[in-house]
């Protein structure tokens, strides 16, 4: 049962890509509007950021319904994450840097919202590449979970870079910054809880 | 019931946007050939030379440059403004002509233009998100306006608004901006034989998503500077506050000349992507110009001045 849930989630993954490759093919009929490569820049971004909601929202999920068997979908949701921010670098590196890596280094050192996020990409790539079964036995559970948390900086990084990027309309970005907001909320609020109840327990 | 009927134009009397894009090419080819077989002269030299002012370089089709515009009033998205400004009318259309100026009155449309001959003009528009176009615009010199209108030797400036109606221009209801947008030249800045008062886009008026019914165009500037749907042109002898300038001080000047040596602080402005439709094209950004290539109609005009401090 979960088995083909996860593919059904697996392909659903893919539909963004799929869409921008159906543009890219159609770009001479309008495929992807007058500026392709801004929209494949957008797009590929807003995905990495849902994406990266939608990993933080698994364990949330689990807590407040008792169904454990979310944990099921995470790695893979996190590294479609990490797909879209490879795309996404890729098409920045290509075209607003023209493959130029004193240009693309000159950005990531003295451009902030550039910066940010290649700091949140970045962060990612030891998350990806230690997200399989081996890895945890490897790092033990404990040390595991301290590594994994990284993706609450590229969480929080993803939004920053959305922020510092427009030019007068916040709406988008903040949105993204009030669930981001909430779902590391609650996490420092089950850590209160279960320290209170530690307390509680050995002052007990 | 529905009457079919033919239409008054025959559909070999378009002029095909395809061919319109590329009929300087098409006429300098014709002209190339009927002069090598020592016939140029039967060729009226206006048809085939274009003027001083054209690029001849790439059109970006009408299809993209009537929807992907920045008009904050008609949206955010750059794909908004063909879907909220559908039904934009734009007539009756007054602009109030105030300040130093010898015929200050408020003028329906048509009245202000009486007189002035339309042109076209294909310039290149850098905008300050690092793409730009090149578009055919349809329109007026902005000096043939001022010369109808007489500003007095007092006026140092020309400052000119869009029109304020949340009603007609939704996103006005939000403060994204300081609304009415407003810019503003220097005179001889309005002045300069490039300022153009665009009507419309290849060769027609309109559309409104583009500005119609009167936008300012300055080629050699980033693309915020042509204030669209103006309804106000205001003489004064003050630097008016523009509304990018106000809005971020410390990123948008009141010059906003294309200057690939000064970058946006938040972005480098040294290239930018050409829109001809295509990707591959974009895959190569193409070098940023002084002046967006216009250096030689207006570099004496800031002769002297630091361009990084006046940005």
């Amino acid at each position: 049962m979960i088995r083909a849930l996860k593919v059904v989630v697996f392909l659903l993954c893919l539909v963004p890509l799929f869409l921008l490759v159906w543009g890219a093919l159609t770009v001479n009929t309008g495929g992807l509007g007058a500026n392709p490569v801004e929209k494949i820049t957008h797009t590929t971004g807003d995905w990495i950021l849902r994406f990266l909601v939608l990993t933080l929202c698994i364990t949330p999920l689990r807590r407040l319904t008792g169904w454990n068997q979310a944990i099921r979908f995470r790695r893979m949701l996190g590294l479609f994450a990490f797909f879209y921010a490879c795309l996404h670098f890729t098409i920045y590196a290509l075209s607003i840097a023209g493959l130029n890596f004193a240009e693309i280094g000159n950005d990531i050192a003295m451009r902030p919202y550039v910066t940010v996020g290649f700091t949140g990409f970045v962060l990612m790539i030891p998350l990806a590449v230690t997200s399989t079964k081996k890895w945890i036995g490897r790092l033990g559970g404990r040390r595991w979970q301290m590594l994994h948390r990284l993706i609450y900086v590229s969480a929080i990084a993803g939004v920053l870079h959305y922020l510092w990027l427009v030019k007068a309309d916040i709406r988008f970005p903040v949105r993204y910054g009030i669930v981001v907001g909430l779902l590391l909320l609650f996490r420092v609020w089950t850590a209160l809880r279960s320290r209170q109840a530690v307390t509680q327990v050995s002052g007990g | 019931m529905l009457i079919k009927r033919a239409t008054d134009i025959p559909s070999s009397e378009i002029t095909s946007e395809y061919a319109y894009r590329n009929r300087r090419q098409f006429l300098k080819a014709a002209g190339a050939t009927l002069g090598a077989a020592g016939l140029g002269s039967i060729l009226p030299a206006s048809a085939y030379a274009s003027s001083k002012y054209d690029t001849d370089e790439m059109q970006t089709p009408l299809e993209h440059v009537s929807s992907y515009n920045n008009y904050y009033e008609f949206g955010t998205g750059k794909d908004e403004p063909v879907v909220n400004a559908k039904g934009f009318k734009l007539r009756p259309w007054t602009v109030a002509v105030s300040g130093m100026v010898k015929k200050p009155a408020t003028y329906a449309l048509d009245d202000l233009l009486k007189g002035l001959t339309v042109e076209d003009r294909i310039y290149r528009m850098r905008c300050v998100e690092r793409w730009s176009m090149v578009i055919p615009w349809h329109g007026y010199p902005m000096a043939a306006l001022l010369n109808k209108l007489e500003p007095l030797p007092s006026a140092k400036f020309v400052k000119m608004q869009t029109l304020y109606a949340p009603d007609r221009m939704l996103e006005q209801r939000r403060p994204i901006l300081h609304w009415p947008y407003t810019e503003g030249l220097r005179m001889d800045e309005a002045m300069n034989e490039l300022t153009f008062l665009a009507v419309g886009v290849y060769g027609k008026e309109g559309p409104a998503q583009n500005g119609a019914p009167l936008r300012l165009i300055t080629p050699w500037k980033y693309g915020f500077k042509g204030v669209k749907a103006i309804v106000k042109i205001e003489f004064t002898d003050k630097m008016p506050l523009s509304a990018w300038n106000e809005e971020a001080p410390h990123e948008y000047g009141f010059y906003a000349n294309v200057n690939p040596n000064v970058d946006h602080p938040r972005w480098s402005q040294a290239n930018e992507a050409r829109l001809t439709g295509g990707l591959f094209d974009q895959l190569r950004p193409i070098k940023t110009r002084m002046f967006n290539g216009y250096g030689a109609f207006v570099e004496r005009m800031y002769a002297g001045m630091d361009l990084r401090a006046n940005f």
